[in-house]
């Protein structure tokens, strides 16, 4: 900023670029801030996990250097010692024209919260490349920048560049083949300018709405369903200022960018570059995991390929896309299938059979195993006769002879499996149990991905694990270590799409189906809009005045409840009555209703009481009645100001005798005289409700049959007065 | 080429008033000196569709109608006038001359329409796609910049210059989309299922509806039997069929048979794929086939049909009549810089002109039409046998037919019907003037509407 002052004043104009020139700065967020890769994330960052046998953060940091960035600030949070750890042994630290510093935080939840902090410490002075550490990506950044940098000398609400990729999302799932759901994108085919941006586009079912101003104001827009967010982006310093501006943004996307694209007032504006020949993906998920690991293994992100990473460590490549490094023992009739890298001083026994699959350094695989497309990190142990598919297997673990993993389990840490164990299909095991706290909130999700882990890792690995393991061994079988993760409801349906596992035929099968349907009720849909334009709105207005009722109805209920709760505390308690309508008032001020409903409240309290108290038979149930009326009838007496407060409380009765305390059912033209007894009913109530019933319908009129001999008498009683009058 | 075309051309239109009247229907209202019909026609006769029938609203005005034709396209064009009920839509007209269609497919074509789209060329966009429905795009009329006189532009740059919203495939051969009306001024909503197909979609606002389609004849049938609410064509049918494309075996169950009866008959759901592959010209198939086909990629599950768009280029005049205001840019363009439209000289044979009388450029003057001394004419119309006397200012303004105009009159921006009589030095500013009226001497007039009471 106080170099484009300067350059302001300076005399020529070419100058305030040159001023303004700083090393191409770029932020790596070393922490998703979400939870997708527990529980493997639960023990180590998600940066370091091997991709193809190198941490994350190599390729992301490697491509950064390559693409021209001289300084790179490594945000970390969770485990941020080993991100630290790592970065100060490798050989990022002692580059010569590329620095990297690590910016930690222990309490930040979200990017929005690691960007506000990068803000405070001031080190970002011009455009910076904006990054998760776990993006790989080989394309050339000179284009995107020079478009970025000559937006905004044009115009200075330019503020960033998105990388975007052709990618076309699977016409049955619906999602791309990185496992992200489905993405739209409005963009401006002549400035590239992103107008809409909606990856998750559930709720509004059927349709892609697009704002009339965004059409009135573009003339021609494409709305891209074939494009894949890169999750790369080319930001100018306004970006990090506005996260402080807006400190609820949390999330890059749903948030930033979201919100940039609503707000009119501001008029910052968001392009996109569209990369055509280079790769770029992000591994958000265990599928983009299994893509992009594939995806290196076929060289398309060269040169960012294990045997040019790995440097030194001298790994060959040989026909079929097979990697393997110096010092492999491979039994003479093992079969090594096409595009399988095998690690540094891995051993492999006789009949084994391995295809389409990673295995790391120093594991020890027996005879006769089947590896089929799966990832085996370091030191993993499998004995013989063990079959694997689609599997990911992480350091240190064993799988005890004769094992079985089906296709998308995943095995933390140091896991056991026991012999001819089976594990099932999309398991998730690990040595630390889950954690209980599974908030539907994502905020809260971020806060225990990062602060909560790291105790409870301290606590569990550095600690002892053995006292819980007796009873968990027959989770894994015999000899077996770990807990299975349970898999909540609703959450199974993310499983399978997001699994290393290729999703199962039935699957595919089912979800044709259940499109066809959808589409289905979309067309008629259609047709209901179509019929004229105003149709519409008329059934939007009359859905939002059933959810009024709707709400009205609830508010009710709850009142009810209330009420209920005090009258029960004011029984037990031996409340005083006077302070029982005290606080009966309250409550009907607080969720503003009116004293016609406190009757009813106060009468149903009553009754629910005595029918809920021990008895026997009618008689008793009507003394009980009779009990709670004599004792409580001053409470009820005191929200019973006219006759039609009473006329609520009798048909009030009715309500409960048919619906929630049908024993009433029998009783009611005694307690009906009761309460007249009582002088709670006034007899001009009651036959004002009669008259009132007289005119309904026959099976509305059961109550008042039964007791038209009281009535009658009421009414004879009445004529009599008249007449001594 | 097995095309019918219908002409829709209207009756009496009420935004027109006082310009159309019983007399001078709107087919017959005279655009530099030929009736609005003419022009349509004779697009028609240049792609050589000459198997044409004209539905007019209202029994009278077919005969005028009728008559006209008979008169002016005798031994050129093969035309049955139909005369069909007013205020029944664009959909109802068709309805009611339903049984006069045979052709495979149909070319619906607004009888006002003023434009250079060849309708042969729809007509082959239409077979090549084996399209369900081709409608015609062109380009909004860009308000203000091109037009010479910055008169006539002023009210358009008020008008909101979308008149549609259109959605088109990246190669903008098919229409995914199409908003009229009332949905413009909406939120735009875009089935997903069809973005899923297509990938991904242009949606456009500077483009419009020229109001000339082609129909499958089998599907336009149907649809207009099974929707009996469908009132308009641009609004229900055409939407309708746009958004079911992917879906049309709910409701169009009876094409396949239909298609039978056309010259391609093929047995097996492959070959069809490959003959419409082949149709359309294209390397890969159109998300319309890759839709239909199950992931295994053989068996045809799913029945589509097509709806394609036919741009045309940005330099195609490409105007409707339906306001008056249109008709003084019609007008005005014809006569101008949409000059090829007409083929005829832009003066007529014999002007007599009073000395010191000035006509400018882009003007017309119809035959026999006399002009006294010192009169300027401007960026005018003048009718045949019309008498102007002397000192009479004309601009921007269109004269009908045996238009008398007295000496000393000014008239600006109006239009002035046939036989109409304008006494000396009347002042006309932005007026229109009914059929038959006498404006007295010394009157003077802004921006009214004037007309006889009709009887």
């Amino acid at each position: 900023m106080g170099a484009q002052k300067k350059g302001a004043t300076a005399r020529v104009s070419e100058d305030p670029e040159e001023l303004t020139r700083h090393p191409l700065q770029a932020i790596l967020l070393a922490d998703s801030f979400t939870t997708k890769f527990r529980p493997i994330t639960l023990e180590r960052p998600k940066v370091l996990l091997p991709l193809a046998n190198i941490p994350m953060i190599n390729y992301t940091l490697a491509w950064l250097e390559s693409a021209g960035v001289e300084e790179v600030f490594v945000f970390c949070c969770a485990h941020s010692k080993q991100v630290i750890d790592y970065l100060e042994s490798s050989e990022w630290s002692s580059q010569p024209n590329f620095s990297v510093t690590t910016i930690e935080s222990h309490n930040s939840i979200s990017a929005g919260d690691a960007l506000r902090l990068i803000y405070e410490r001031n080190v970002i002075h011009g455009d910076f490349v904006l990054i998760s550490g776990d993006t790989v990506s080989n394309m050339s950044l000179t284009q995107a920048l020079q478009e970025h940098k000559d937006r905004r000398k044009k115009d200075a609400n330019a503020i960033m560049t998105m990388v975007v990729k052709q990618s076309k999302s699977s016409p049955i799932t619906q999602q791309s083949r990185l496992g992200t759901d489905e993405l739209f994108m409005a963009i401006n085919p002549v400035t590239k300018q992103l107008l809409y941006y909606e990856d998750k586009a559930e709720y509004s079912k059927g349709f892609i709405s697009l704002d009339k101003t965004l059409i009135a104001d573009n003339p021609s827009v494409i709305l891209h369903n074939d494009k894949q967010d890169c999750y790369i982006d080319i930001c100018s310093q306004e970006v990090l200022s506005l996260f402080t501006d807006n400190f609820d943004y949390q999330h890059l996307r749903r948030h930033f960018v979201k919100g940039l694209l609503v707000d009119d007032i501001m008029g910052y504006k968001i392009f996109t570059h569209e990369i055509q020949s280079s790769y770029a993906a992000r591994i958000d998920n265990f599928r983009s995991y299994d893509t992009i690991s594939k995806d290196i293994i076929q060289r398309w992100t060269y040169p960012f390929v294990p045997d040019v990473l790995s440097g030194s460590s001298a790994i060959k490549v040989e026909r079929q896309g097979t990697y393997r490094a110096s010092d492999v023992t491979l039994s003479r009739c093992a079969q090594l299938g096409s595009f399988t890298f095998i690690g540094q001083g891995t051993k492999i026994g006789n009949g084994t059979k391995i295809s389409h699959s990673v295995i790391g350094e120093r594991c020890t695989i027996g005879s006769n195993v089947t590896i089929e497309g799966s990832y085996i990190w370091n030191n993993v142990t499998i004995e013989d006769g063990c079959e694997l598919r689609n599997a990911i297997v992480c350091d240190g673990v064993i799988l005890k002879s004769g094992a079985v993993l089906q296709p998308g389990v995943i095995l933390s840490f140091k896991v056991v499996v026991g012999q001819q164990f089976v594990v099932p299909a999309y398991s998730k095991v690990s040595l630390l149990q889950q954690p209980t706290q599974q908030d539907s909130d994502e905020e809260l999700e971020y806060a225990d991905s990062t602060s909560g882990t790291g105790e409870l890792r301290s606590d569990q690995l550095n600690g002892d694990i053995a006292p819980d393991l007796s009873e968990t061994a027959s989770e894994l079988g015999t000899g077996g270590v770990g807990y299975i993760w349970t898999v909540f409801e609703g959450a199974y349906d993310e499983e399978w799409r997001h699994s290393v596992a290729p999703i199962p035929t039935d699957k595919l099968v089912k979800l044709m189906l259940d499109k066809d349907e959808d589409e289905e009720l979309l067309t008629q849909d259609g047709n209901v809009i179509s019929a004229s334009g105003e149709l519409k709105t008329d059934s939007d207005g009359n859905g939002s005045e059933d959810d009024d009722n709707e709400d009205s109805r609830d508010d009710y209920v709850s009142f009810e409840k209330e009420v209920e709760a005090t009258f029960l505390r004011a029984v037990h308690e031996n409340v005083k009555v006077d302070l029982a309508v005290l606080e009966v008032n309250a409550l009907r001020l607080s969720y503003n209703m009116a004293s016609v409903d406190c009757g009813g409240a106060i009468f149903y309290s009553m009754m629910k009481l005595a029918v809920e108290s021990p008895h026997n038979s009618a008689s008793e149930l009507h003394r009980n009645a009779a009990d709670i009326v004599t004792t409580w009838q001053k409470l009820l007496k005191s929200f019973l100001h006219d006759i039609d407060e009473e006329i609520e409380v009798i048909l009030k009765f009715e309500e409960m005798c048919l619906e929630s305390a049908k024993e009433f059912a029998a009783l009611f033209p005694q307690i009906l005289h009761l309460l007249y007894d009582k002088e709670i009913l006034q007899e001009d109530a009651i036959l004002r409700w009669a008259d009132e019933k007289e005119g309904a319908d026959e099976s509305d009129k059961v109550f008042l049959k039964r007791s038209e001999k009281f009535i009658q008498w009421l009414r004879e009683a009445e004529e009599e007065e008249e007449e001594d009058e | 080429m097995d095309f019918q075309v219908v002409v829709l051309a209207g009756g009496n239109s009420k935004s027109l008033t006082p310009l159309v009247s019983k007399d001078v229907p709107k087919p017959l209202l005279p655009v530099a000196n030929h009736p609005v019909l003419y022009y349509v026609l004779r697009q028609l006769e240049q792609s050589n569709l000459k198997d044409l029938i004209v539905v007019v609203e209202g029994e009278d005005a077919g005969l005028l109608v009728g008559a006209w034709i008979s008169g002016t396209f005798v031994d050129r064009l093969h035309v049955e006038t139909a005369a069909v009920p007013e205020d029944i839509g664009t959909a109802g007209a068709l309805r009611a001359i339903s049984h006069y269609l045979t052709a495979k497919d149909i070319l619906v074509v607004s009888g006002d329409l003023v434009s250079d789209v060849s309708p042969g060329a729809v007509a082959a966009t239409h077979r090549r796609h084996d399209a369900v429905v081709t409608a015609t795009l062109c380009c909004v009329p860009i308000s203000g910049s091109s037009e010479s006189g910055s008169s006539g532009g002023k009210d358009k740059t008020k008008k909101p210059g979308r008149y549609n919203i259109i959605g088109l495939d990246p190669r903008k051969q098919f229409l995914l989309h199409i908003a009229t009306g009332a949905e413009i001024e909406k939120d735009t909503r875009l089935q997903k299922h069809l973005l899923h197909a297509v990938g991904q979609m242009e949606i456009r606002s500077d483009l419009m509806d020229a109001h000339m389609y082609a129909f499958k004849r089998s599907v336009l049938q149907e649809v207009l039997d099974r929707k009996d609410t469908f009132q308009s064509l641009k609004q229900d049918v055409v939407p309708y069929l746009v958004r079911s494309q992917l879906k049309s075996e709910a409701v169009l169950s009876g094409i396949p048979q239909a298609e039978e009866d056309g010259n391609e008959k093929v047995s097996f759901p492959n070959n069809q794929v490959m003959v419409s592959q082949i149709l359309a010209n294209a390397s890969t198939p159109s998300f319309h086939e890759l839709y239909s086909m199950d992931p295994d990629g053989f068996a045809q599950t799913r029945k589509t049909h097509k709806c394609c768009a036919y741009i045309a280029s940005s330099s195609i005049y490409c105007v409707r009549l339906n306001s008056i205001q249109a008709f003084m840019d019609i007008n005005r363009d014809v006569t101008g810089e949409a000059d090829h439209l007409l083929s005829d000289n832009v003066i007529g044979p014999s002007p007599k002109l009073g000395t010191k009388t000035t006509v400018g450029p882009h003007c017309m003057l119809g035959e026999g039409s006399e002009m006294g001394d010192k009169c300027q004419v401007k960026r005018s119309v003048i009718g045949r046998h019309c008498r102007i006397g002397s000192h009479v200012k004309v601009v921007n303004s269109v004269v009908m037919n045996h238009v008398t105009i007295g000496d000393g009159c000014i008239i600006q921006g109006s239009v002035i019907c046939s036989n109409v009589q304008l006494q000396e030095r009347v002042v006309l500013k932005d007026c229109q003037v009914g059929a038959g009226f006498v404006v007295t001497a010394g009157s003077e007039y802004k921006g009214e509407s004037l007309a006889r009471k009709e009887k």
